[in-house]
């Protein structure tokens, strides 16, 4: 996966280079809004990662002139700024996804790998697959093999979001975000307890589980054989 | 900033004098119109006056003069021109009599005490007015008079007129008098101007100068209120609510960077002392590992706890008000109940939903679910099942409740959104320790947990947020006895 990273914080930009290379990605790097405008106007990159507060041109004009020039790059915000409005605005400028500082690179890595996934036009079928897993999105009906399995309509639609993200990561914010559409930080961990009922359903009696924890990163759904 | 722009302006013009500077108030412009205005109109209303005066005086002057050729001709019908020459001869000689003379057909004067006459007026038989001169003061200069000619029978001819001087003389004194007057209420204008724009401008130079030691920092200023109800009060009174609501964010804020200051020092204290103590006692690769996975723990609180601070702060500032939405209160119990609700269950405790009536309220969404996640969350971290048992809460005399039954001793939260009057009211009840009532209205305050709860996680901030949330859409946020336990209610305006 090839990605920009626009940011004129020298030492974050490095480590996040470098974060992204260690685990198996390529990462340029622009200083300003106008280098950052001219490389993701030229580069095929899989995603951009833009600063919201830039120097010579600001993160959501920048994202304004790529969308005008027909540039449908995913484009992750990142910043300073996490309020519910300055969220909206930049999702309203153009940006895919929106992750305020401080952040974990974990979290910024599953959120950028759901974007470049999101690219390659998958999450559009009507059944999803996981081993012998099934959920059909239409009839709203799981079953693992031949046995059926009744959730909750909220069960439902997490099991949705995590089977379509399938071998991804995804992180408990992401799933605040996505399942609840709550943007804000619960205090306790809830989600972890809405995991754990999920999972005694769908693999509780099963001898390959399904659904894995991710230490320090979140959840994912997978075959894993 | 514009107001260091005022503030500049007026040091760049020490020459301006107190006078001028009271010449250039609006108060001294309005005076001066108006005295423009009333000295036009005195000076209508004297010639008004001036004008019917003298329409009076010529009046009369002619009914004089009427009356008088009347009783004249009559003499003349019955006694003939001598009898008539007597008379007016007779008449001429009365100290400030009127104008006679009588003439032969020709013109000749027979009778009369006026001395001469402009050429032509004996010819003329209408009202007319002419200078003349009289026969017994000879050297006084002409005068004006009015006068009438008529012919009598015999082709003599009648004269009489009456001196104006009286009319001339009443336009002097009425012209005397409007000058005066005007210049009375010019003068009087002009004072009244002065001395009520000074008066005006003593109050705007103590505003002003309240204002400027304002802009130095000292938020406690007032403006000066005179008590008289007028509009500079009046604008005084807003601007002090003003002031206060200003202070009041300042004075906020300030509290946010101090306890931001008091409250993040310890755990950024902690996260030193855990970095330090790794690199000093840490030898295998394990130790390390633990040791960095302590310090992202509590980096990760440190930020929560920012966060936390940070929206209280902007909910209190009104800043969010821009994405306020219509939406239903009992939809929002329904949705954050559904988050909590595994989480409850797993802590041993009842999460029941009630909702009534209809429940539409204005407002941000994302912070109201906020502001009751935050309750739920406090509600499950204090009635769990150990808080319930009836020792520990305090109840007062008259309230012995009975002991629940033994498979209700597990600890129920209720969480309600119900119409109250033109209220909606969201309210998350727990059966747990609750507050003593000495102590409901110090918990809103950010930071303040209760001594017996130390033991519990959190950040202390959850109440405080439901608060700021609650002014932010001009509510409240109620903390009541639940008799055992607390009642947290967040009243909004319905929509």
């Amino acid at each position: 996966m090839r990605l920009l990273i626009v940011e004129d914080d020298r030492d974050a930009a490095d480590y996040l280079v470098k974060a992204f290379r260690e685990v198996g990605h390529v990462a340029d790097h622009a200083a300003d809004g106008e280098d950052g405008l001219a490389l993701a106007l030229d580069g095929q990159y899989d995603v951009l990662i833009v600063d919201r507060m830039l120097p010579k041109r600001d993160g959501l004009s920048v994202i304004g002139a790529l969308r005008a020039k027909s540039v449908e790059t995913p484009v992750l915000i990142l910043s300073a700024l996490g309020q519910v409005d300055d969220r909206v605005k930049g999702l309203r400028a153009g940006g895919d996804d929106y992750l305020s500082k401080p952040y974990s690179f974990s979290e910024l890595l599953a959120r950028v790998e759901v974007l470049a996934r999101r690219r390659s036009g998958r999450g559009e079928e009507t059944v999803y697959r996981v081993a012998d897993l099934e959920l059909d999105r239409l009839s709203h009906r799981v079953a693992r093999g031949e046995t059926e399995i009744v959730l909750q309509p909220r069960e439902f639609r997490l099991l949705e979001y995590l089977m379509k993200h399938a071998g991804q990561v995804v992180t408990r914010t992401m799933l605040l975000e996505n399942v609840w559409d709550y943007h804000f930080d619960p205090q306790t961990n809830v989600i972890d307890v809405h995991m754990s009922r999920l999972r005694s359903k769908i693999d509780k009696g099963y001898t390959r589980p399904l659904l894995h924890t991710v230490r320090g990163a979140g959840y994912v759904i997978r075959d894993a054989k | 900033m514009p107001s260091e722009i005022v503030i500049h302006r007026d040091h760049d013009r020490p020459a301006m004098s107190a006078l001028g500077k009271l010449f250039r108030t609006t108060a001294f412009r309005l005076s001066l119109i108006y005295l423009t205005v009333f000295a036009i109109f005195a000076a209508l209303l004297i010639g008004y006056f001036s004008w019917t005066t003298s329409r009076l005086i010529t009046q009369q002057i002619t009914e004089t003069i009427d009356a008088e050729i009347n009783g004249l001709s009559e003499v003349y019908n019955q006694g003939g021109i001598r009898r008539l020459l007597l008379i007016v001869d007779a008449r001429s000689h009365r100290p400030g009599s009127n104008l006679y003379l009588v003439t032969t057909p020709a013109g000749e004067g027979l009778a009369g005490n006026v001395g001469s006459l402009p050429p032509g007026i004996l010819e003329r038989s209408t009202l007319s007015e002419a200078s003349y001169r009289r026969l017994d003061e000879p050297d006084e200069g002409e005068r004006l008079a009015y006068v009438r000619v008529i012919r009598l029978a015999g082709g003599f001819r009648l004269l009489v007129g009456r001196d104006l001087e009286e009319r001339e003389r009443l336009h002097e004194i009425i012209f005397t008098a409007a000058r005066w007057s005007i210049a009375v209420v010019v003068v009087l204008g002009l004072l009244g101007g002065f001395f009520v724009t000074r008066r005006v401008l003593k109050r705007i130079d103590a505003m002003s100068g309240t204002s400027r030691t304002i802009m130095t920092g000292d938020l406690s200023g007032r403006l000066p209120i005179a008590g008289t109800g007028d509009e500079l009060d009046r604008l005084a009174e807003s601007l002090n609510t003003m002031l206060e609501r200003i202070e009041a964010l300042m004075h906020g804020m300030k509290e946010v960077s101090d306890n931001i200051a008091h409250d993040l020092r310890t755990p950024l204290t902690r996260l030193r002392n855990r970095a330090e103590e790794a690199l000093r006692t840490a030898r295998t690769e394990a130790d390390y590992r633990a040791a960095l996975d302590n310090v992202l723990e509590e980096s990760d609180g440190l930020i929560r706890t920012f966060n936390a601070l940070l929206m209280i702060a902007r909910a209190e500032s009104g800043e969010v008000g821009e994405s306020m939405s219509e939406f239903d209160a009992a939809e929002i119990v329904h949705d954050v109940a559904e988050l909590y609700e595994p989480l409850a269950d797993e802590k041993g405790l009842s999460l029941k939903v009630e909702t009534t009536g209809s429940t539409p309220v204005k407002g941000n969404r994302e912070l109201v679910s906020q502001a009751l996640a935050n309750l739920i969350d406090n509600g499950i971290k204090y009635a769990a099942p150990a808080y319930a048992a009836p020792a520990l809460a305090p109840v007062s005399d008259e309230t012995v409740p009975e002991p629940p039954p033994a498979d209700e001793h597990r600890g129920i939260i209720v969480v309600s959104a119900a119409p109250a009057g033109d209220r909606i009211l969201l309210s998350v009840a727990d059966n747990g320790p609750g507050i003593p009532d000495g102590e409901r209205a110090h918990v809103v305050e950010r930071f303040v947990r209760l001594e017996q709860s130390r033991s519990q996680p959190g950040a202390g901030l959850g109440l405080s947020l439901a608060a700021a949330v609650a002014r932010l859409h001009r509510g409240e946020l109620i903390l009541a006895d639940n008799a055992p336990g607390l009642k947290v209610t967040i009243a909004l305006p319905k929509a």
